[in-house]
């Protein structure tokens, strides 16, 4: 139980606040803010605060502000306030008690370090940001900027008007320190109870004395009648953090249950029965020119990059966290992707991160609520898109990873519940001290040391909590905040030190379930563990048993160090700033032991822990459904119909994310986010990570929810044509290729959604397998549904569209034949590859026209495809390619204005060149989605050489590039590069 | 003699890797040392000639950028690291590095004051962390770092750039020639503030300064992130322009002439 004590309490707090005196750039951005968001608003004057609460003198603390102000451009003011005048209101914005507050861990460390002492746990510093807003604004308006500005489910606002400033001179000292009213033991949870209070305790948790409940354990009926029968069978009741312990552990978040059941006479079910089936043919298929080194069954797949490296690839969601707190939950996202790759194998490095956002639609402030009462509003979509962008920029940039591969996705459907997409690209050597970098195993008599940041209540329930659909019930304690120079300093310690002096046997991340899960997990290496949980550092005293074991706090990583190693291993971490503890033994007792003050409170088979989840068997349907087909005129202004394209947000440019993504960080950036001197976003990335050799790694995707509206196996299909594709493009190699599936669906107890499913994953067999393309690793999110209310209080339910996100990683022998998307001189000749047929069902250009979505979803003909691809790579190798772009949402001459703007060219076209079949309009020949096309530039002089490589292929030369930028399609349209650039620039241009 | 590079790392710094590559490509020793390291042992500074501060995001720009991590060397090392700084050795620091430089006064040392915190490097103008690639013009005859080099097409990637200073620290600064790179636009004009030329709104369109004997260099762009051709934007375009006229791309980057000044200084 929370309390917020208001201070001062027990030690004397001080206060430290911080002013700009110039270029306060804070306060500017902060004050047009407001503006732009019509608040009667003339200036907003943005102060830092720093609480010290700690004994100091006069001229101690005169030393600490001094040491957080910068001389040049900074002034301090000790326990008074540093401005009292000039402003109606003072509003505080500071973090909630046991929110993870970064530059106060940093600020406490420098203090520390400035006096060489140490701070009690009873003693803390805070920081909290204190804005004076000037202006004729009612208290109303000052809460509401305070709701604007802040985050309540992890920060306190306070607002003074400046009388009440003036009374109590100045604001308060607030110390935000948790306080929990001891409960160190574990309860006894009685299973003989009626079906429905056992199906509630499943539903929504175990219920406390008070009659409040935990939050949900995610457990089905199948699965509590299983405990019940083992608890009967050990001859008494379970204990909340055995009960707890298991939620996790089978959760669908974390055994992929939906995945692995049997479905319809499927034995093997979608995992097994689909996608590692497809990736075993792949191997078997390939034989010697096998590049797939450790596959589905570590924290990220691993392929062979060269003789000595292997790099790595790794792809999750966050969407629940990212709903509830947008930053939190993309920045825990992308830093708990990172743990996914330095738990690959010994520990690989992240060298290169990807995302991709799929929200609502940015306009839409139309209100839906968790609540019946409409008191808890969702986010927005601007805000949670915000708020993750953000999170990824802090995450990445203060990690040092290069972010130069991402996407946006918008659709109406992602209201209630965005997808949040977070990837990271390892690299490790192949041999570390001699032995295979990926095997590893915790040996009996090993220690379990976990490293990393303390535990606390957040993220209690991560795991169960993403298995159930988001709804009032949703926990804010699965909220987290993440700390990326905690992780920074972890990483560094492991990857570049501790792991090449061999000092430990096994490592995984503490991700989802927390040490339940990592330790349970490596338990199984060797056959049992005992934990004495009295040891885990807390970020505060008292906290539940059960949460202890279960909490998702941040950048932890479990490790199996052998008792030898221990001392140097502390040693190590302690020079560091790293923070490790011994928690315990793994053994082989074939049991899961947990202990605290000497008693047991854990004590289950390995065996009933792992695999006691009774398999479900699911039974699907699927009725494809037959959609009136639109039936509009072809429109008369096929250019202004284009100049409305290029502002689909799906379409238009992100550079504004692209520009705050640090992406040649690592030095090894080849072919960025944007291209050209017109800086278009582009679909691939090329990374050369090694300093001394020219090789280098590819990186794309595909994804087409809205197919999925007509048919989820061509959903699937495009998706992974057009990742390779894509990947094919900027030069990748269709031999040296791995890819991902993301699977992010909704209502999967639904047997239609089921069905929808299904298909899908035959698809992701029957492709994968024809382009011999292994799947390396993957990832699903089966309930991405919010049920809540309308603003009319009329009950509402949003489900996003079944979306696959397929990635593509490929390595390139020469990073110097890589291709641009760019057009690069006038007069080069603008080649399509591929035939165009009318496949325009459920695309952009239908879903802009706003009527019906029509069945003709484009198919992949990979026979087709994989001669083309194969010719197109031989182009790139012999250096016939200037420019290349594959075509995806809006088909041709979206990307034919892509690469003008980029090049800064005009081109003339003629659209009747084009190869087509069956077309019968215009717009569908310009607009159609049809897969496996590439849009190419080349030298003239190299006409013959190109058009002998492609004779096997449909292709056609339908145009020139110019020097007027002109951009004319004969007969349709006709603009110029200007105004084409305008248009896809003009969506995200004051964001 | 192969003079020898230590490159700080720890708490945060994140370059550490490529800068070390650069200056053993370009003919040093370079060892990455963490700080803690160099804290147990400050004498070990005596058996370098070079020091780099490399980019980051050391203790996350918590408290200000290059502010902590600055703190702890003073609180440390202060004194080996002034002995350091005004012996003929050379000092680099890039980005969060040159944060660190200004906050520990080693750059711009007016009067050889050393230690004297001058300059500040501010959030960005825009208010938004920047990643791009940008052009700068060398303006200082002194700094050994970037003799022979005129111009340079570099990026940069920071949210605290805009470097300030007091209206006599600047006089002086120019005044002494310790301005070592400005930005400039595309035909090298002065950017005159003007974004995206000038990225962040410093003064003066200053990009780096150097102290006052030109061995101390603290700049925002990374030279280190241009190590080879491909590195650079619009590279793809340069290479169609150079297979046109039946040449091919060059393997190195323009960002490796600092480095290679550095060795230079010491081997010839």
């Amino acid at each position: 139980m929370l309390n917020y004590p208001r201070a001062p309490i027990l030690i004397m707090a001080h206060r430290i606040e911080i002013i700009t005196e110039v270029n306060d750039t804070k306060s500017q951005v902060l004050t047009e803010r407001l503006k732009r968001e019509n608040f009667p608003v003339q200036s907003a004057k943005v102060i830092e605060v720093y609480t010290i609460n700690k004994d100091f003198t006069d001229p101690q603390l005169k030393k600490i502000a001094e040491i957080f102000t910068n001389p040049v451009i900074q002034k301090f003011a000790i326990d008074s306030p540093i401005q009292s005048e000039n402003f109606s209101f003072a509003l505080e914005i500071g973090f909630l008690p046991g929110v993870t507050d970064n530059i106060a861990t940093t600020a406490r460390e420098s203090i520390e370090d400035l006096f060489k002492t140490k701070f009690t746990e009873e003693e803390s510093v805070h920081t909290s940001t204190l804005i004076f807003l000037d202006g004729k604004i009612t208290e109303d308006q000052a809460k509401e900027i305070g709701n604007a500005l802040a985050n309540k489910l992890i920060q306190r606002i306070h607002i003074k008007s400046a009388r009440q400033f003036e009374t109590d001179k100045g604001m308060d000292i607030v110390v935000p320190k948790v306080h929990l009213t001891a409960h160190q033991k574990a309860d006894e949870v009685n299973l003989n109870i009626s079906e429905e209070e056992l199906l509630k305790l499943g539903k929504e948790g175990i219920l406390d004395e008070d009659g409040t409940r935990r939050g949900p354990l995610a457990l089905d009926k199948e699965s509590l009648d299983t405990i019940k029968k083992y608890y009967e069978k050990e001859g008494r009741n379970p204990t909340d953090i055995e009960l707890e312990s298991l939620a996790q552990t089978w959760s669908e978040h974390c055994k992929h249950t939906i995945f692995a059941a049997k479905i319809d006479d499927n034995e093997e079910g979608l995992y097994k029965g689909f996608i590692k089936k497809a990736t075993q043919g792949i191997r078997k298929q390939k034989g010697q020119d096998d590049f797939c080194v450790s596959v589905f069954k570590d924290n990220s797949g691993g392929i062979v990059f060269d003789e000595n490296w292997i790099v790595t690839d790794k792809a999750e969601t966050h969407n629940s966290p990212s709903a509830l707190d947008p930053f939190g939950g993309a920045i825990t996202g992308i830093v708990g992707v990172n743990r996914d790759t330095i738990g690959f194998g010994k520990g690989a490095k992240p060298v290169i991160n990807k995302y991709g956002f799929c929200v609502g639609n940015p306009q839409d402030e139309e209100a839906i609520y968790r609540d019946k009462a409409l008191t808890n509003r969702a986010l927005s979509p601007k805000r949670i898109l915000q708020g993750v962008i953000g999170g990824v920029n802090s995450g990445g940039n203060q990690s040092g990873i290069p972010t130069p591969q991402g996407f946006l996705y918008f659709n109406d459907r992602y209201k209630g519940k965005p997808l949040i997409f977070v990837g990271t690209v390892g690299l490790i050597p192949r041999t570390l001290n001699g032995k295979d970098s990926c095997e590893k195993q915790a040996k009996k008599g090993d220690r379990v040391i976990m490293v990393g940041g303390r535990v606390g209540q957040d993220g209690i329930h991560g795991a169960t909590f993403s298995s159930e659909a988001l709804s009032q019930g949703s926990p804010a304690t699965a909220v987290q905040i993440g700390d990326p120079i905690t992780q920074k300093k972890l990483s560094d310690a492991i990857i570049k030190e501790a792991r090449d002096r061999n000092l430990y046997n096994s490592i995984t991340d503490n991700g989802a379930g927390g040490l339940s899960c990592s330790v349970a997990e490596m338990a199984k290496e060797c056959g049992g563990c005992l934990v004495n949980l009295d040891q885990v550092p807390l970020k505060y005293p008292n906290l539940d048993p059960w949460k202890i074991w279960i909490s998702e706090s941040q950048e932890r990583m479990t490790l199996a160090v052998p008792p030898e190693k221990v001392t140097e291993f502390m040693e190590l971490m302690e020079s560091r700033g790293v923070e490790a503890t011994d928690i315990g033994e793994f053994n082989d007792s074939g049991r899961c032991v947990v202990e605290l003050k000497g008693e047991k409170i854990m004590d289950m088979e390995m065996n009933f822990l792992h695999d006691g989840l009774p398999r479900k068997e699911l039974k699907t349907t699927y009725t494809r459904p037959n959609n009136p087909e639109p039936n509009f005129a072809e429109p008369k202004d096929l250019t202004e119909t284009l100049h409305r394209m290029m502002e689909r947000p799906n379409l238009s440019s992100f550079a504004f994310i692209s520009r705050q993504y640090d992406h040649n960080v690592q030095g090894g950036e080849t072919i960025g986010p944007l291209q050209g001197k017109g800086e278009v976003n582009g679909e691939a990335s090329v990374t050369k990570p090694l300093f001394s050799s020219n090789k280098g790694v590819v990186c794309s995707q595909g994804l087409y929810p809205t197919y999925s509206d007509i048919d989820t196996y061509h959903m699937a299909a495009c998706s992974i044509d057009t990742a390779i594709r894509n990947n094919i493009a900027a030069g990748g190699n269709l031999d040296h290729m791995s890819l991902m599936d993301n699977f992010c669906w909704c209502s999967s107890n639904d047997e239609e959604r089921l069905g929808q499913l299904k298909a899908a994953a035959q698809a992701c067999y029957d492709y994968a397998t024809a382009y011999g393309t292994p799947y390396i690793s993957g990832k699903d999110s089966m309930f991405n549904d919010f049920s809540g209310f309308d603003k009319g209080g009329k009950p509402t339910k949003i489900s996003v569209p079944p979306t696959l996100l397929i990635s593509s990683l490929s390595v390139m022998p020469n990073v110097h034949k890589a291709i641009s998307l760019d057009a690069k001189f006038p007069g080069d000749l603008i080649y399509v590859i591929g035939e165009t047929y009318p496949e325009l069902g459920a695309g952009e250009y239908y879903n802009m026209m706003g009527e019906e979505i029509g069945n003709s979803v484009p198919k992949v003909n990979t026979e087709m495809a994989i001669k083309t691809y194969r010719a197109m790579m031989q182009a790139i190798d012999l250096s016939l390619i200037a420019s290349a772009i594959s075509p995806t949402y809006g088909g041709l001459a979206p990307a034919l204005a892509k690469k003008a703007i980029a090049g800064q060219l005009g081109m003339k076209i003629d659209p009747s060149a084009i190869i087509q079949k069956e077309v019968s309009r215009q717009d569908h020949l310009l607009f159609s989605e049809t897969q496996s096309r590439f849009i190419v530039t080349i030298a003239a002089d190299q006409k013959g050489r190109f058009e002998s490589t492609f004779r096997n292929v449909p292709f056609a030369q339908i145009g020139e590039t110019t020097e007027e930028p002109n951009f004319e399609i004969k007969g349709l349209i006709k603009t110029t590069v200007q105004n084409l650039s305008e248009h896809y620039k003009k969506t995200f241009k004051n964001w | 003699m192969k003079p020898k590079a230590l490159i700080i790392t720890g708490y945060g710094i994140n370059c550490e890797e490529e800068t070390a590559q650069v200056f053993d490509s370009q003919g040093a020793e370079a060892k990455i040392m963490h700080l803690g390291d160099i804290i147990k042992n400050p004498a070990c500074l005596n058996d370098f000639q070079i020091l780099a501060f490399p980019g980051g995001f050391s203790y996350g720009d918590d408290t200000g950028s290059g502010n902590a991590i600055a703190n702890k060397i003073k609180n440390n090392i202060n004194d080996e690291l002034l002995r350091f700084a005004q012996e003929d050795k050379l000092i680099i620091g890039i980005c969060n590095g040159f944060q660190m430089l200004a906050n520990l006064g080693l750059v711009p040392a007016i009067n050889n004051a050393y230690g004297e915190r001058r300059v500040a490097l501010m959030h960005n103008a825009q208010a938004r962390y920047e990643c791009r690639w940008i052009h700068v013009k060398t303006s200082s005859d002194k700094c050994i770092w970037t003799r022979n080099i005129d111009s340079l097409h570099i990026p940069i990637a920071h949210g605290e750039g805009n470097f300030y200073t007091d209206e006599e620290t600047l006089k002086q600064i120019e005044a002494n020639d310790q301005i070592a790179f400005r930005y400039t636009k595309e035909d090298g004009s002065p950017a005159n503030g003007e974004f995206p030329h000038n990225p962040n709104g410093s003064l003066q369109d200053v990009a780096a300064i150097c102290d006052p004997s030109g061995r101390i260099l603290g700049m925002m762009p990374h030279p280190e992130r241009f190590h080879c051709a491909t590195n650079e934007c619009g590279w793809t375009l340069k290479r169609q322009k150079l297979l046109r006229e039946g040449k091919d791309l060059q393997q190195e980057g323009d960002g490796l002439k600092l480095f290679k000044n550095a060795v230079t200084y010491f081997t010839s």
